[in-house]
């Protein structure tokens, strides 16, 4: 063996060793798709329109709140969509007053007069702004609340569109829970109860002679009968402002009450714990409600102040009381949720799923390896050595670079076995045809892998383009796919010309050849 | 041992009994397009897939019977993969236009009533839920990812050989996306994500075979100046015969094995690279060659219109 061929020898093994290396043990290191595995794949839009509406409404009651501290009247404050708020009725003498008022609200929102008043648009630059950040903490808190799930490698990151959200979860098998979970708002508001509960929401503005003033609002609730019977649905007549938010919750655990139920018991931070201390201890003995979501979850008694811990009871199970808690700790988010597209595996579909690919990839191996060997005869074994190579190279590569192994990466697999088979019967019939004409056997093996060489770098340049595009289309098992197929591509180039021809060389380095088997 | 032994076809003779047998496919299957709608799989056209395994056999009848209350809309109801499996795979359209929690709708409805159903005890093996947003945003990758791949290749072509030469290898390979097409129509195939990633797969597979025999062009057409192209051309085409015919054959035989045994949820994506494997060697010994000799002009000689870049 000449310094040259060993040298070869030793890069061939390196790089096998380097793969078996990168890869072993494959249920450890080799990722799983969630085509494979089992588990959803879901998209959501986050409704950035909520946050805009919050921050509207938010500058316009603040507004309101200066007015009325200036002396300065107004007629109606109207919200009439998510961008822009107008205010009628400012007379003629208070106009500068007015105008004066509205330092605040000029950083963030154009002025234009109108009829008798003003509109208020929001900024075109801080509406691009704050979608950006409703879609950043939206991601921020479904990660947290993905993260308590417990879900072994999940994915939560942005899609294609601005404000669509990409949310896998490999393994999870109650689908519906998980859904809840995540799409669940999870806002948490103390407000105090004015009237009720009324039976139903007629009864509740018929307390207000039907015209509920604008600081009041009606939200729907349970109310708490006899202790074992369910809660029956009812209205209460509630402050539209909250005394306390969930943005200001230290923490939320699952807990029992007196009667041994299920509930959930949350404390606050130093902040909340002062709003909430002065607040209980100017209502006692008023109803407190506690506004899940835009629900009156409970409305207990304030019996003294309270401080900085409550609890949340109502007709829990176990599980129910452990997912409020959870989805509480991890903060509410910031808009809601709308799901786009969801795709669930089933595990034993997934199982399935990997049983057949590994058949169909053994079935296309032993049918191209008998070809092969039946057709090109030692050649062949040669080329099967290259191939098998290149497939320890591709899931060594993959392994090394984290790639996901789905159900089209197993067709990527198969396809990289027939590029193998491509590459090297393209150079087999070479050598056959450079015998053909008269060269010697070692002379016609070298003519063959040098004038193909060129041919091999094009067409394998052209499946490159071709897969890129894949990828840029693709989601998941097809990224899969064009993962696979490109360090397929990749590791094809070394195994078919380097691998192939050192094997040309080191058997016919050992004898004086004649004939080539081939 | 050899396939052919020196094979000396004329296969330039054939040209046109070629382009005419692809261009009936292909206007057959464009015909089959406009008459009856292209027909999409839920990943484009948006809607509800449920595929669910019952423990004792359960018939197509019986599920629609189940089905037939409290669904509304046409639903596709079929055995899914072996019969033996007891699985069975319900597809609805898209009913409502808006997103959001009425998307679930449907498949909950489904598994609802077949719960309710007395079937037996049945699992639900996936269920692909589809808006009409992520539908419409897909369908316009898809296409745009295709289109660009086509156009990606034609202008590396164009870099490596003469442009002549791109626009025949780009001939052959939208050729075969068509006949492609054509053929998952003609055998009820929907267009799936997989399918569309079979269909960009083939792109580089066709093209592949046709840089092969180009290769050949460029390089004969340096030795034998005095040949005209089309004799050039028909001489590669016949040199490089048994490699084509090799390898599309093992190509086909893994990909035949990936039919057979990789399971329901690949079945489309092999069948399209199945006909995209057939068509592409047909068109690169038939079309891709002859198109590249069309259009660099009939009586040209290899020393007037060298194939290749005199640097290369």
């Amino acid at each position: 063996m000449s310094k040259n061929l060993r040298w070869k020898v030793i890069v061939i093994l390196g790089v096998v060793a380097l793969s078996i290396f990168a890869f072993y043990p494959p249920d450890q290191k080799v990722r799983l798709g969630l085509d494979l595995k089992g588990g959803v794949h879901l998209v959501m839009r986050v409704q950035t329109d909520d946050a805009l509406r919050l921050e509207t409404q938010t500058t316009a009651d603040r507004l309101a709140e200066q007015l009325k501290t200036a002396n300065i009247a107004v007629g109606a404050i109207t919200v009439p969509d998510a961008l822009s708020f107008g205010v009628a009725g400012v007379s003629a003498e208070q106009d500068a007053a007015f105008r004066a008022a509205l330092t605040e609200v000029e950083v963030n929102y154009d002025r234009a007069s109108g009829a008798g008043g003003y509109t208020f648009t929001l900024k075109p630059n801080i509406v691009v702004q704050l979608r950006e950040d409703t879609v950043n903490q939206a991601l921020q808190t479904i990660e947290r609340r993905v993260n308590e799930l417990g879900v072994a490698e999940p994915v939560v990151a942005r899609h294609s569109a601005a404000d669509q959200v990409l949310v896998q979860l490999p393994g999870v098998t109650d689908v519906n829970r998980a859904k809840e979970i995540i799409r669940s708002t999870a806002l948490l508001e103390l407000k105090q109860v004015e009237q009720g509960p009324f039976p139903d929401e007629g009864s509740a503005r018929a307390g207000y002679g039907g015209n509920v003033p604008p600081d009041i609002q009606i939200l729907p609730g349970s109310i708490e009968g006899v202790p074992g019977q369910p809660p029956s649905t009812g209205y209460y007549a509630v402050r539209r402002v909250a005394a306390v938010t969930g943005r200001d919750l230290r923490n939320a655990r699952p807990t029992l009450d007196e009667n041994n139920r299920p509930a959930v018991s949350f404390s606050f931070n130093n902040d909340g714990a002062r709003k909430f201390g002065a607040f209980t201890q100017a209502n006692i003995g008023k109803q407190l409600a506690i506004v899940m979501d835009g629900r009156v979850v409970s409305a207990p008694q304030i019996q003294s102040r309270i401080d900085d811990e409550g609890r949340i009871t109502g007709n829990f199970t176990n599980q129910e009381s452990q997912d409020l808690s959870l989805v509480m700790r991890s903060g509410a988010l910031p808009a809601s949720l709308t799901y786009l597209e969801e795709r669930t595996v089933g595990p034993s579909l997934g199982a399935d799923s990997i049983r057949a690919g590994v058949t169909a990839a053994a079935g296309g191996l032993m049918l191209v390896t008998l070809f092969m060997l039946f057709y090109y005869k030692l050649a062949g074994f040669n080329a099967l050595i290259a191939i098998a190579i290149n497939l320890i190279m591709l899931l060594g590569l993959m392994a090394y670079v984290g790639a996901t192994m789905t159900l089209p990466g197993i067709a990527g697999f198969i396809l990289t076995i027939g590029m193998g088979v491509d590459s090297n019967v393209l150079i087999f019939e070479r050598i056959k045809e450079e015998l053909k004409s008269g060269k010697g056997v070692k002379q016609a093996v070298a003519a063959g892998f040098d004038r193909v060489l060129l041919t091999i770098l094009d067409t394998h340049v052209a499946s490159l383009i071709a897969a890129a595009f894949l990828f840029q289309f693709g989601t998941g098992p097809i990224r899969g796919f064009a993962m696979t197929l490109t360090i397929g591509l990749l590791s094809n180039v070394f195994t078919a010309y380097f691998v192939s021809r050192t094997l040309f060389e080191l058997t016919l380095s050992r004898r004086q050849a004649a004939t080539l088997s081939i | 041992m050899a396939i052919f032994d020196n094979p000396n076809y004329d296969f330039s003779k054939w040209r046109w009994h070629a382009i005419a047998l692809s261009t009936l496919v292909i206007v057959a299957g464009i015909g089959y397009g406009i008459t009856k709608g292209i027909p999409l799989g839920i990943d484009f056209s948006g809607g509800t897939i449920v595929v669910v395994k019952f423990e004792q056999p359960t018939t197509v009848d019986q599920v629609r019977a189940a089905l037939a209350t409290g669904m509304s809309g046409e639903s596709v109801i079929q055995s899914y993969g072996d019969e033996a499996n007891n699985e069975i795979l319900i597809r609805v359209p898209q009913l409502v236009a808006e997103e959001g929690a009425a998307l679930e709708q449907n498949a909950l409805a489904i598994v609802d009533s077949i719960n309710k159903a007395n079937l037996g005890k049945s699992e639900v093996r996936s269920q692909e839920i589809v808006g009409p947003v992520i539908g419409a945003d897909l369908q316009r990758k898809g296409l745009y990812a295709t289109l660009a791949s086509l156009l990606g290749i034609t202008i590396y072509i164009g870099l490596r050989f003469r442009f002549a030469f791109a626009l025949g290898a780009i001939a052959a390979t939208l050729h075969d996306v068509l006949v492609t097409l054509a053929f998952l129509f003609f055998f009820g195939y929907d267009l799936s994500l997989n399918v569309v990633a079979a269909i960009l797969a083939i792109t580089g597979y066709s093209v592949n075979d046709t840089i092969v025999i180009f290769d050949r062009v460029r390089e004969n057409l340096k030795n034998k100046r005095r040949d005209s192209l089309d004799t050039v051309v028909n001489m590669s085409v016949n040199q490089t015969l048994s490699r084509t015919v090799i390898t599309a054959g093992t190509t086909f035989l893994s990909v035949l094995s990936l039919f057979l045994f990789g399971g329901e949820v690949l079945e489309g994506f092999a069948f399209t690279m199945l006909v995209g494997i057939v068509s592409g060697t047909y068109s690169t010994i038939f079309i891709a060659a002859a198109i590249a000799t069309l259009l660099s002009g009939k009586q040209a000689t290899a020393r007037t219109t060298a194939g290749a870049r005199k640097t290369s």
